[in-house]
């Protein structure tokens, strides 16, 4: 009896339509309808169609991104009423995103937030010229199981591995997977600061983090 | 010996990209962008400068709004026309719109070994080596800092580059990889005294500063006090635009273009603000992001496009224009880069920009090679040629050896084509010859480029920097590691 329901949210999220999202996520609070099954039944079909259309050439970055921006609003509509019933959507980790210090380029780091979250992560996006001691007090704040830093300058790529070094000095470094990016990272410099993860783009980003956290 | 420079001069083709009243229209709606969205210049000297000058100025997002009229007046002060300064004054470059030069591309991060064609880091040694061939090529006019020297602190790194550069050549140096007011203020003192004085650096900049803006609509505020401290030094200075459509512009080129014109003319008209008169230029290298990945492309019709169109908003603007071209986004020199640098270098020329940036980086400027530096020297020795045209003269005309020729026989033993058989272009990297010579071989233009570049650094010699000069260089740069 809700299929309509269902199919109108995974439309939105195939036309990349945010305000559509949101109204149908309030539709489903209005009718009494347990928000997981919303995600689950509705949204995440849209957000899977537009993937597969990707993943076979039809459909391109901005409807992805498109989409996944209209699933955010989605779920962050629901988030509430998931929190009265005392349940929590399934991620598949969470992660806390920055360029470096130093770096003010945030374009692909973007990119890989909205990636990443579209693709079943929580992330926390701290923006741009973040120090180190800001993103490892946020990643033990909210227990992030990944830590991404961005870099676009040969100068600033530098903290990355200023970033990993501080980690093992506390102790701390196997308790998050690390992520690098950015133009002038290379594997040979994720080898040699011994980074766990590195894409040249945002969707292999999602790719590498799901194998981060599924170990 | 130092070489001669290469340029195009007085050409003869011609290319309509926008027209008046098209150029207007863009110029109309980025003083619109800039009026009304604004622009971000997270410096406080910045905004300092434009709250001095009746723009609006939030300070808690840096966002500046300036009315049209303080742009279009400040921009009024732009010189049209100016030299850039080479150690040698031989080797001087003169931007006055009828001079199309080529420099390095930059700032790569890995090499392809030029002994073992091995992918590695860039390093300062490389740094040097680059410079040393470009020193010798005539079509590579000045130098951008090629790759990173890597090997060397990320303080101070810019300017180790700088003085491995001048050690290695006498040709005008213009760095992109200066992004602070302290690194600025030691360029300009290690260019005095290359020029011999902080007098003769404003009246011989041996150093002119490019800083790349931070699209959409925004600066870096580093980069932004760094060149206030050049331009006060009389050092030309320019503000590039990578402005991609779909990521960081509109999908659309006209977008594109607008957006990025905001920003490189609000960030002209601040130095202008400042310090009225400096010598600066226009800077671009807009593209289109990949449409699967949003990853920079380094080539495609938008780019080639781009490469045409920037020289007509930098003419309207009457100041010189360093233009993106070259810099392919292919992995290796290859079917690719061939058109990439082509046809964008192609584009540049014909509308008269006049510094192209530049030879010999790929996978979007990110990785050096040697062979692709010599045949992107190609590639603008062809499209050199190509722009002088078809002369038609009684003398081209050659009325008289056809008529000594007659129907049927050949041309090969006229006085006329001993006189002219010069004119016509000789290829050093492109296959002529029989296909069975080939055949034995197998060999082509990317292998007889490595070559060349090997035999040049083996045997060019550049003319040496003064011992003491170069002492000097050191030890202002050893001053801020001291700090």
């Amino acid at each position: 009896m809700n299929n309509d329901l269902f199919q109108a949210m995974a439309q939105s999220i195939i036309d990349g339509d945010s305000e559509a999202a949101e109204q149908l996520a309030q539709q489903a609070i209005e009718l009494g309808i347990d928000p997981l099954e919303a995600i689950e039944n509705g949204f995440v079909v849209g957000v899977n169609q537009v993937g597969e259309a990707f993943s076979c050439g039809e459909a391109f970055l901005p409807e992805l991104v498109m989409a996944g921006e209209a699933m955010k609003k989605a779920v962050s509509t629901l988030e509430p009423e998931m929190a009265k019933r005392g349940t929590q959507r399934q991620v598949y980790g969470k992660v806390v995103l920055a360029t470096i210090q130093g770096d003010i380029h945030d374009i692909g780091k973007t990119l890989v937030g909205t990636m990443l979250s579209s693709g079943g992560f929580q992330v926390y996006d701290l923006g741009v010229d973040v120090a180190i001691e800001k993103i490892l007090g946020k990643a033990q704040e909210v227990g992030a199981d990944i830590i991404g830093v961005s870099a676009l300058l040969t100068t600033t790529m530098l903290r990355q591995k200023e970033l990993i070094k501080t980690l093992e000095a506390r102790g701390l470094r196997s308790q998050y997977k690390v992520m690098v990016g950015g133009a002038p990272v290379t594997r040979d410099w994720v080898a040699e600061i011994g980074a766990d993860g590195f894409s040249e783009d945002a969707i292999g980003a999602v790719q590498v983090a799901r194998q981060l956290v599924q170990g | 010996m130092a070489s001669r420079i290469k340029s195009i001069t007085n050409p003869k083709l011609k290319l309509d990209i926008l027209s008046r009243a098209e150029v207007q229209r863009l110029h109309t709606a980025t003083l619109d962008l800039i009026e009304n969205v604004g622009v971000r210049f997270p410096s406080q000297k910045a905004m300092d400068i434009w709250e001095a000058h009746g723009a609006k100025v939030e300070r808690d997002t840096c966002i500046v709004k300036a009315p049209g009229e303080v742009i279009e007046a400040a921009l009024k002060s732009c010189p049209p026309a100016y030299d850039l300064a080479a150690r040698l004054p031989d080797q001087d470059l003169s931007l006055d719109g009828n001079h199309v030069f080529v420099g390095t591309d930059g700032c790569g991060v890995e090499v392809l070994d030029i002994h073992t064609g091995e992918r590695r880091r860039s390093s300062m040694q490389d740094v040097a080596d680059i410079a040393r061939i470009a020193d010798c090529l005539e079509e590579v006019a000045f130098h951008w800092v090629a790759v990173s020297a890597q090997d060397y602190p990320a303080a101070t790194r810019s300017l180790h580059e700088l003085h491995a550069i001048w050690e290695n050549s006498t040709k005008h140096v213009q760095t992109e990889s200066i992004y602070s007011e302290r690194e600025a203020q030691a360029a300009v003192e290690m260019a005095a005294l290359i020029a011999g004085g902080r007098e003769a650096l404003r009246k011989r900049p041996v150093l002119s500063i490019m800083q790349c803006t931070a699209p959409p609509l925004g600066q870096d505020g580093g980069s932004v006090e760094a060149a206030l401290v050049a331009a006060e030094a009389g050092l030309p200075v320019g503000f590039m635009t990578m402005a991609a459509c779909l990521t960081t512009g509109p999908a659309t080129l006209a977008g594109t273009l607008a957006v990025g014109n905001a920003e490189v003319i609000s960030a002209t008209a601040l130095i202008q603000l400042a310090h009225p008169g400096a010598p600066v230029f226009y800077a671009a290298a807009q593209t289109a992001s990949d449409l699967r990945t949003g990853g920079y492309t380094g080539g495609g019709p938008e780019d080639f496009l781009f490469g045409a169109a920037t020289n007509v908003l930098s003419d309207f603007y009457d100041i010189p224009l360093s233009m993106g071209s070259f810099a392919t986004g292919a992995k290796e020199p290859n079917w690719q880069a061939g058109i990439d640098n082509s046809l964008s270098t192609f584009m540049a020329c014909i509308v008269m920009s006049d510094m192209l940036l530049g030879v010999g980086l790929l996978h979007g400027s990110r990785i050096w090679s040697y062979a692709q530096m010599l045949m992107d020297c190609e590639i603008f020795d062809i499209v050199h040629k190509m722009m002088q045209g078809i002369v038609v003269d009684d003398d081209t005309l050659a009325l008289e050896a056809v008529r000594s020729v007659g129907p049927g026989g050949n041309f090969l033993t006229q006085k006329h084509t001993r006189q002219h058989m010069r004119d016509l272009y000789l290829p050093q990297f492109m296959d002529r010859r029989a296909y069975n010579v080939w055949e034995e071989k197998r060999d082509d233009g990317r292998d007889w480029a490595l070559a060349r570049a090997r035999e040049i650094l083996a045997t060019h010699q550049p003319e040496p920097l003064d011992p003491q000069c170069s002492k000097e260089l050191a030890s202002i740069i050893a001053s801020l590691e001291g700090d």
